[in-house]
């Protein structure tokens, strides 16, 4: 699986995760034995490219927000290793965790919650450009200037306090605040789920442009594959805390291979589909305390084999018909 | 920029609509008796320098004993004919300042100890709170006088004594809050913009955490003042001949039954002043407490009271219809401001039909639902107009009793967020059987049979032994089965589902929508259901009205509706949505934001981001124009429209 990574991790490559694992729990306890253990996330292995948007997509609970976590540092690995433009991510940040903010910044989910609530708009925007960069005073006033028109937003709200605004207000003041001090990656830990379809869209688009603006790569989180596939380079399909399929954007949409996947997608709501599926009241994530021996997904899946249910199917296990498109799975839905 | 006119006139609306701090300590009665007397004391205690007072030190064996009014002595004196008027004020103000400078002494330390331990978490977290445990381990009075015994007696020391005992209150207040704070997400956002642990501990979370110190030390003042006069009463506090009122009483202890005014006169003072500082301290809880001031402090009744016009009732539309509102009108009154949150709302709904109700938050849809059945809260919600005829009854006119047989029996709701709707404490089996009891007379094991059968109607497997779980045990989807199950126990005639499946994932959210869809089949049942998703609405629904500001600008079968919209509010609506399978399709935004309810604007209230208005858009009422069967549009341009035959 190694010669895959290999072969995408060229020049270009801004972030690498390899192998890395996260679990939560499992201290030792004051009699002996140890305290039940659950893997957020398990030997995940990724590569971001400059200037990418990686889609990360999956169901509550598959660790995606934990990857989240990880990536920008408000969390360390258990095991396994994240590279950041050829330094140990994991070490920057226990040095020097600002020099790693200076490169890597992360937008909320809830917008609101994100934003203290006893702040200016002005001091929360102002707190990464007085930490994080050497600008002095006037050089802030003109920087966040700058990022109030980036994001849309009037100069006065300067001012104001979180609660005055609305979601989409505070989810641009988020962004700004990730864009202040000049990363080169922003983690978007769902950044639109909690707003209104018509505030959506806004975003994205706003998203979107400020990523040619400024040259950014985004890693771009989120339970909503409509969403995903519309603003998303490559994609990864997580499930159980490992990846189940990782590819292109338009193959792993066009052409999915994991029967997960195909699942996710059929049952993805469109206007103007009355299709609704066969009716499945098993369909659970497997006990975190326990997880199956194989793949974490066979219990739901009608492709099942004994192999499914022995052992743990490689993340490369299934390469698909073009290159970088890869899927967890023995019993891939396309052969290459 | 259309965003910054509106948002700024909403927050001129927020600042009127709501009462200030100090106005609405005011309004309670109790707390402002309580102000008005420690302010009252403590000047009096401030001016004693400057008042016309004997010297309180003074002893004049000659005048020993003096009764009340006694001339020269208002208050009499004391065993060694000191004026006790005077010793009671300078008195008083040694109790107070004791006991306000050992409450900031305990408030302040004991918050950076809560303060620290609660952010650090980890080893510091446990070195600091089984501290405190072993300072809560002793009963406080001993522990202030084991430490004023080492100490040796007097008034510092009775201080320092109390602080310390203190401390642990605060601490462990503090700390649970602070804990809570610390995992939120602004506070690892300042982590990411570069902040310090000690500058996100004081510059992010302490101000947070400041109304909760405020409170606590306002209902601990008075405790400390009593415990001041506890120490000094015992002769460990203020020393001879200082006088506080604790060692006032303390003196008059000997002499209680021949001059019982010796004592007498400081103990109503203690009393005076600790009742009008609890009080005062309650009030300011009651305000700066955001659960209190969220509205629990005012109670709604059971049902939205109903205000419209008895001549002007709308009649039902016709008879084939299960439930029929019409002309529905729902406000709020918060300060002087009237939010016309549902502005005539007409919603029919045929046997077994499932109608799906569209729009983003606050376009008022879920409060068309609940108003319904009276669920709005009153205060400050009303409804101000229409009717809802449930097979021909009119609801708002109907009595408290009919509408509580009917809410759960022929109407049942499903709410979006299943593990909030369900009580955690109690099994899933109680909840299921409480519904049904409910409205039904039947027997313990009748009634638990029939929770076996919903249980399998909405398909969750093994229902005998799932009766015995806990909410908390089921996963999200479950948990909404259960919801689906426990309106169904009754066999309603509609059911209003409010966003059932947002808070589930979507191949849950499939499943849910595939049982809901079975199910109004199967039972006949109709279907209300609210929802922001135009992909779920075409999963289930057979027709949609789409709300905008409180109104509904059009409405039509599903796919008439998706395929040729007509109100331009629709067509953007749809096409800001991403569809899978069509990546390339540029996301259509609608600029600006929503209008205020509370100030609408003259016309149609999507005028101002809509490309296609005209001036006449901007004047008169637009009415909901019929568009062929089934069909309405509230729009005087609309799109789509093929030219009419």
């Amino acid at each position: 699986m190694n010669d895959g990574r290999e072969k995408t991790s060229g020049e270009d490559t801004l972030l690498t995760i390899s192998d890395v694992e996260r679990i939560f729990g499992g201290e030792r306890r004051l009699f002996g034995g140890r305290a039940p253990a659950v893997h957020a996330v398990q030997s995940l292995s990724l590569s971001v490219r400059k200037g990418e948007t990686l889609g990360v997509v999956g169901e509550s609970g598959c660790g995606k927000s934990t990857l989240a976590r990880l990536v920008v540092g408000l969390d360390d690995p258990t095991s396994g290793e994240i590279v950041f433009d050829g330094e140990n991510l994991t070490d920057l940040a226990r040095k020097d965790g600002n020099s790693l903010a200076r490169k890597v910044q992360y937008v909320f989910q809830d917008p609101v919650a994100s934003l203290n609530p006893r702040k200016t708009i002005r001091t929360i925007l102002e707190a990464p450009l007085k930490h994080l960069t050497d600008l002095d005073k006037d050089g802030r006033e003109k920087r966040l200037t700058e990022l109030l028109q980036a994001v849309n937003l009037a100069p006065e709200f300067l001012e104001r306090y979180p609660h005055e605004f609305s979601g989409g207000q505070a989810q641009r003041i988020g962004i700004a605040r990730a864009l202040a001090a000049g990363p080169e990656l922003i983690v978007l830990d769902e950044p639109v789920s909690a707003l209104d379809v018509s505030v959506q869209a806004q975003v994205l688009n706003l998203l979107d442009g400020l990523k040619k603006t400024f040259g950014l790569t985004y890693i771009f989180i989120s339970h909503d594959l409509s969403v995903v596939e519309s603003v998303c380079d490559r994609v990864a399909v997580m499930y159980f805390g490992r990846i189940a399929e990782l590819g292109p954007a338009r193959n792993v949409f066009g052409t999915p291979m994991h029967p997960y996947t195909d699942l996710l997608m059929r049952s993805a709501p469109a206007p103007g589909r009355h299709v609704l599926m066969a009716e499945d009241a098993s369909a659970e994530l497997p006990d975190p305390y326990n997880p199956p021996a194989g793949c974490a997904f066979a219990a739901r899946c009608n492709r099942k084999t004994g192999a499914c249910l022995d052992n743990l199917p490689a993340p490369d296990q299934a390469p698909g018909p073009d290159s970088g498109h890869i899927a967890a799975c023995y019993h891939p839905l396309i052969e290459a | 920029m259309t965003n910054t006119a509106i948002s700024g006139k909403g927050r001129q609306a927020g600042k009127s609509a709501r009462p200030g701090t100090f106005s609405l300590l005011l309004n309670n009665t109790l707390a402002t008796a309580g102000l008005i007397i420690l302010i009252a004391v403590c000047l009096l205690a401030l001016a004693a320098p400057v008042l016309p007072l004997l010297n309180p030190d003074v002893t004049a064996p000659a005048n020993r004993l003096l009764p009340v009014f006694s001339t020269g002595h208002l208050l009499g004196t004391d065993h060694l004919g000191r004026d006790l008027l005077s010793r009671l004020i300078w008195g008083t103000r040694v109790s107070l300042a004791v006991g306000v400078s050992a409450t900031i002494i305990a408030a302040v330390f004991g918050s950076m100890l809560g303060l620290v331990a609660g952010y650090a978490g980890g080893r510091t977290d446990t070195v600091i709170m089984r501290g405190i445990d072993m300072v809560m381990a002793f009963p406080y009075i001993l522990l202030a006088l084991a430490i004023v015994a080492v100490l040796g007696p007097g008034l510092l020391n009775a201080l320092y004594a109390i602080a310390l005992v203190n401390i642990p209150f605060f601490a462990r207040n503090i700390r649970g809050i602070t804990l809570g704070l610390s995992r939120r997400e602004f506070v690892d956002a300042a982590r990411l913009s570069g902040k310090s642990p000690a500058q996100i501990l004081f510059v992010e979370i302490l101000p947070n955490v400041l109304p909760v110190i405020v409170i606590t030390m306002s209902t601990t003042v008075g405790w400390m003042i009593l415990e001041t006069a506890g120490l000094s009463f015992l002769g460990l506090g203020a020393q001879p001949p200082q006088a506080d009122l604790g060692s006032m009483l303390g003196e008059g202890r000997k002499i209680l039954f021949t001059a019982p005014h010796v004592s007498i006169v400081p103990g109503v003072m203690i009393f005076v002043l600790v009742m009008a500082i609890n009080l005062l301290g309650d009030g300011v809880r009651d305000i700066l407490d955001p659960r209190l001031r969220a509205g629990s402090l005012t109670r709604p009744v059971a049902r939205t009271v109903v205000l419209r016009n008895p001549a002007d009732v709308p009649a039902p539309s016709g008879d084939e219809n299960i439930l029929d509102v019409r002309r529905l009108r729902t406000e709020f009154q918060i300060g002087g401001t009237v939010y016309h949150a549902v502005g005539g709302v007409d919603l029919a709904l045929r046997q077994g039909e499932c109608l799906g109700i569209v729009g983003e938050s606050g376009s008022g849809k879920s409060l068309t639902a609940m108003s319904i059945m009276g669920l709005v809260p009153t205060p400050p919600g009303r409804i101000a107009g229409g009717a809802a005829y449930l097979e021909g009854e009119d609801l708002f006119a109907a009595s408290d009793r009919r509408i509580r047989d009917l809410r759960g029996g022929s109407v049942a709701y499903v709410f979006q967020d299943p593990l909030s709707t369900l009580h955690p404490l109690f099994t899933v089996g109680n909840q299921l059987e409480e519904a049904i009891r409910t409205h039904q007379p039947l027997s313990r094991a009748r009634t638990r049979e029939k929770a076996i059968e919903l249980l399998s109607l909405v398909r969750i497997p093994n229902p005998k032994e799932r009766l015995t779980t806990y909410p908390h045990e089921l996963s999200g989807g479950m948990r909404q089965r259960v919801c689906i199950a426990m309106a169904l126990a009754n066999d309603a005639r509609v059911l209003i589902a409010d966003e059932p499946t947002t808070a589930l994932d979507v191949t849950v959210q499939s499943q849910i929508l595939t049982l809901m869809n079975g199910l109004r089949r199967e039972r006949n049942a109709a279907i209300l259901f609210i929802t922001h998703d135009f992909g779920v609405v075409s999963a289930i629904c057979d027709r949609i009205a789409v709300m905008y500001a409180g109104r509904i600008v059009e409405t039509g079968k599903t796919d008439d509706i998706l395929a040729s919209p007509q109100h331009p509010y629709t067509a953007k609506l749809i096409e800001c949505v991403p569809v899978l399978g069509e990546p390339e399709r540029r996301l259509d935004a609608i600029d600006g934001r929503p209008p205020v309810v509370n100030n609408l604007p003259e016309g149609c209230a999507f005028a101002d981001r809509c490309p296609q208005a005209q001036s006449l858009c901007r004047t008169g009422e637009i009415e909901l124009v019929a568009a062929g069967a089934d069909r309405g549009v509230r729009c005087l341009f609309p799109m789509n429209r093929e030219p009419s035959a």
